[in-house]
Parts: C-alpha cells; structure tokens; sequence
C-alpha cells in the first residue's frame, strides 16, 4: 500500500500516456479493417486491402501531395522570413521593439478561427481568388511566428565573443555570419522549419476558410467525417507516424554515436 | 546585443559615419520582409474584419460600411449560449489537461532516469499523425456500448456525469462529455511541454532540502515544486484555452447540434450561411474575450519570457 502511494505519480503519469497513445493504436488497428458500410468506425474483420491500394480512393493521393507541397513552400517563406527576424531581434538594437515583438506574439496567442476569418475578409475584399495561393500565404503567416521563437532561442544561447573573435581574426560581416554565425544557428533553424513543416501538413482551420474549393489533405478527412471515412485515411496515419518515429529514432542514433566519439576523443 | 555595443570600430569619422549608417539599417533590412508579411495577413486582415462586422447590406447587393453596431447586439443576443459553451467547454478541458498533464510532466521530469527521452518522444508522437484522424478515433473509442463506456457505465462514472449534464443516459458520443474528451486529448502535449519545461530547470536539491527540514512529499510539492512551476503552468493554460476556446473541429466531430460552440457559428456564418457581418461580429467578440484573458495573464508572467 505504501509502495502504490510513493509511486501514485508514476501510475497517473503513464494512464495520461495511455489516454494520449491510444487513439493512435486504434488508427493503426483500423487500417487493417474491413468496414461493414461507409464508415470505418467499428470493427468488423481483419483485411490488408487498404494497405495494397493506399491510393484507391478518389482524390485522396492528390490532396496529399497538394499539402505536402504547400507544406514544403510554407516552410521555405516562414523559415527564411522568421529566421531574418531572430536575427535581428537578438544581435541588433532598433526602434518599435515592443510593437514588432507584440506583431509576432499576437497570431500565437489568437484563437486560429479568428485569424482565418479576418484572413478571409481580407481575401474577399481584395476579390482575390482562393485556392492554392491563399492557402500558402496563410500558412507562411501563422508559421513565421513559431519559427522566430525556435531560431531566437538559439542565437539567444549562442556566445556572442564568437563572432567578435570572427570578427578579429579580419573575417567580414557576411563572412562572419556565413560561417561562424548561420552553423551555430543551424539546429534552431531546422528546429523551425520542422515545426512550421508539421503545422502547416496539418492545419485545418485556416485553411478551411481560405481554400476555397481546394482540397488538401485535412480537409479530405474533414469531408469524409461527412461522406464516408474510407480505411485508406488511417493507412496513411499509420505510415505517417511510422515514418516519423523512423526519423526520430535515427536522428537520436546518430547524435548518441557522435556523443559517443566526442567523448573517446 | 553586446556584440553590436563594442564593434564600432575607430576609424576615420568620415566612413565611420557611413559605415555605421549602413550598419544601422542592417536590423531594419532583416525585419522588413516578415513583417510586413505579419502586417499586410495578419494585422490588416483584422481592420477588414472589423469593418465587415459593422457592414449592412445581401451577397446579391454587396455590403457597406453603415455603422451598424446593432450586430454585435443581434449576435450575442442570439449566440450567447455558444460562447456559454466555449468558455466552459475550453476551461474544463484546460483543467483536466492540467490535472492529466502534471503527473506526467513531473514523472519525465523527475522519475523516468534512462526512460526520458523514450517518454518525451512518446508525448509528442501522437502529432504524426493528422490530428483530424486521431479525433476521428475517439468516435471508435466513445461507441455506444463499447468497452469504454461500458467501463464508465459500470463503475458509476456516467451517474456522476449525468447528474452535472455532461451526459445522457448511457451514451457518450454526441455529448458535452465527448467533446471535452476531444478537446482535453487534442491540446494536452501543449500542457505538458510548457510544464515539463519549467520543471525540468528545477533544482532537484531544493527537493532534499526541503526533506531535510522535515517537509513531508505533499508540502515540499505545495510550498517548493508548484511555485517554482507556475511560469509553465501560466503558458500552459494559455496554449491550452487559447486554440480550445476557438475550436470547432470537436464539437462538430464528437458533438451533436446541442454542443456547438462559438467556433462552430463563425465557421457556418461564413462559410455557410454567407452573413459576413455577424460571423465578423462574432469574431471578434472572441478575439476580444481571449485578448482580455490573456493579458491579464501575462502582466503576470512577463511578456519577454512568453516570446
């Protein structure tokens, strides 16, 4: 008895990982489905028809690659637009610093239904056609913030004497940033892009106001809630995650082996 | 910031002059593209949508600006049951993130030794998949008579959940119980990574010390751990209540007609129903309720640390 309540933390801790695990194995389980009628949500018998075919429903394949490549050029916008920011918001004083610091703070702290409302007034003022173009500078604008925060954070923890060194040793200024500043901002840089990369792959509100009738990936699940949930959506969540725990878990491997050999050294 | 301070270098007054000119124009150059990128779709867009709540007018005719504020009457007049529903919706899911997330955070933090890292990637793994899809999973989970519920049937959980209207009868799904569920399971990596943040910097000798002077767990939990906490429980509330308070995507998944909350309006008004004004109207009486929440939030935590 005493020993359950010394370790009363350790149960509650892993049963709030079970409620957060869990609807991920059921999305795995229910790939191997074979769904009674239009809707994969109860369990019928075991099937890998899904997993043969992952494109044979309609669309589904298109609106994937359709986010994957907004996702791709959201990324390229808001890492290179956030990261200029950081840099500046860390090594160099100017003017109207609490207003810029309040421009990049607000879109983080707004619900996103907002922002995409008044994106979409913006957009149907302006008569502007929505569909890919919308939905990409949309996503650059939620995404810049996330990344100004990863990048200066970074150059935030960086001593500022290597650069001064740089500097001694006669290098100039872009020298100096080209290659003492940008390698040590790096792992911030990258932390950015991957974040601004998996927000954009999955945001849904925004761009269900300002898409149109373009059709990315959440949004096809979001209209199969309604027509049908075919067994292919969760194939695709499944190799998703495994892909993702893939990167995850060789990245770890390959930072333990360099600790390693820095520590033999 | 030191760095720009001591590099001035002395040279001729002449080219220091334009070179530190040039210099000065540098942070400027750096901001321009972002931010007027954050101006024009973010900050403007808020100007639009203000004066679309105070536009009369059809889709047919077009809208103009009449300066009809009645509109944010008519809309909360007819919808205050909807933010009703958002407020509380979004601060009991806020909770119970919290009360779920602690433990947690504090287990990473404090007890898992080698397990750390396998446990912090097991926190974040359920975002590879598309969130839309793992909502959808709840569906599979909450069925009617299915092992969950019937668990919560058995055990009483539903009599109590009944009694505070939560549920009804023995179902689960299509109820403000099911969308709490949704909203507490879709937001709660962004209570537990603020927490675990502020825990992991602590110090774990104040927890002997405080041992030492003879604390028992609970008050060295209550008078040294929680305090010392406080600045990832402020950021994780707000990620929490923030987006939750805005979400439609729950209510509209696990919820039923009787659930709907004030995303769920702006969401049809705009899309749907095409009435511009009052779905303007109505967001940014939103945005104004979440702003005041906010700010009183962070006078308190700092505005610097929250960046």
């Amino acid at each position: 008895m005493r020993w359950l309540r010394r370790n009363i933390v350790v149960f509650a801790g892993l049963l709030t990982l079970a409620y957060l695990i869990l609807p991920n194995i059921v999305v795995m389980v229910f790939s191997f489905n074979n769904p009674a009628g239009k809707f994969n949500y109860s369990w019928q018998e075991f099937s890998t028809e899904a997993w043969q075919d992952p494109c044979g429903v309609a669309d589904m394949c298109g609106s994937l690659v359709l986010s994957l490549q907004i996702a791709f050029f959201a990324t390229i916008g808001a890492t290179v637009l956030g990261a200029m920011i950081a840099f500046a918001l860390v090594r160099y004083r100017f003017k109207a610093r609490g207003a810029i610091n309040s421009l990049i703070f607000l879109p983080m702290a707004m619900p996103e239904v907002v922002m995409a409302a008044s994106l979409l007034t913006l957009f149907l003022n302006l008569g502007a056609q929505l569909g890919f173009w919308t939905i990409l500078i949309a996503h650059t604008m939620f995404c810049l913030s996330f990344v100004v925060v990863a990048v200066k954070a970074r150059v935030l923890s960086m001593d500022p004497r290597l650069e001064e060194a740089a500097r001694d040793l006669y290098a100039g200024p872009v020298q100096t940033f080209l290659r003492v500043t940008l390698p040590i901002a790096a792992p911030g840089i990258a932390a950015g892009a991957m974040l601004a990369f998996a927000l954009s792959f999955d945001d849904f509100i925004i761009t269900n106001f300002n898409s149109g009738s373009t059709v990315t990936f959440p949004m096809f699940v979001w209209g199969s809630a309604q027509r049908g949930t075919p067994v292919q959506i969760n194939v695709i969540g499944t190799a998703m995650f495994i892909i993702a725990v893939l990167i995850v878990v060789v990245a770890q491997l390959i930072s333990s082996r360099r600790k390693h050999s820095a520590q033999s050294k | 910031m030191t760095a720009t301070a001591t590099a001035a270098p002395a040279a001729e007054p002449g080219v220091v002059h334009k070179r530190s000119l040039r210099r000065k124009l540098v942070p400027y150059w750096l901001l321009l593209p972002g931010i007027l990128w954050l101006v024009v779709f973010f900050a403007l867009p808020l100007v639009y949508q203000a004066s679309t709540s105070v536009q009369t007018g059809s889709l047919e005719e077009g809208f103009k600006v009449t300066w009809h504020f009645q509109t944010y009457w008519d809309a909360l007049t007819e919808y205050w049951p909807h933010f009703v529903r958002s407020v509380l919706y979004a601060g009991t899911a806020t909770v119970l993130c919290l009360l779920l997330g602690y433990p947690l955070a504090y287990l990473i933090a404090f007890k898992a030794g080698r397990w750390r890292n396998l446990l912090l990637v097991l926190v974040i793994a359920p975002f590879f998949t598309s969130f839309l899809i793992r909502t959808l999973a709840w569906k599979t989970i909450l069925s009617d008579s299915g092992p969950v519920v019937d668990v919560l049937d058995t055990v009483g959980f539903l009599d109590i959940t009944n009694l505070l209207g939560m549920t009804d009868g023995s179902r689960v799904l299509a109820t403000p119980l099911a969308v709490v569920t949704g909203l507490t399971y879709n937001f709660l990596p962004f209570m537990i990574l603020p927490l675990y943040t502020s825990l992991e910097r602590m110090d774990s000798r104040l927890h002997e010390a405080a041992g030492d002077l003879y604390a028992k767990p609970s008050t060295t939990f209550r008078k040294v751990t929680l305090p010392l906490s406080m600045p990832g429980v402020v950021s994780g509330t707000l990620l929490t209540f923030i987006p939750a308070s805005g979400d439609y995507i729950n209510a509209e998944l696990l919820g039923s007609t009787d659930t709907k909350m004030v995303g769920n309006v702006i969401q049809s008004q705009f899309l749907r129903v095409l009435d511009y004004p009052t779905a303007a109207a109505l967001s940014f009486i939103l945005m104004a309720v979440v702003l005041i929440v906010v700010t009183i939030y962070i006078r308190r935590a700092g505005t610097e640390d929250l960046v």
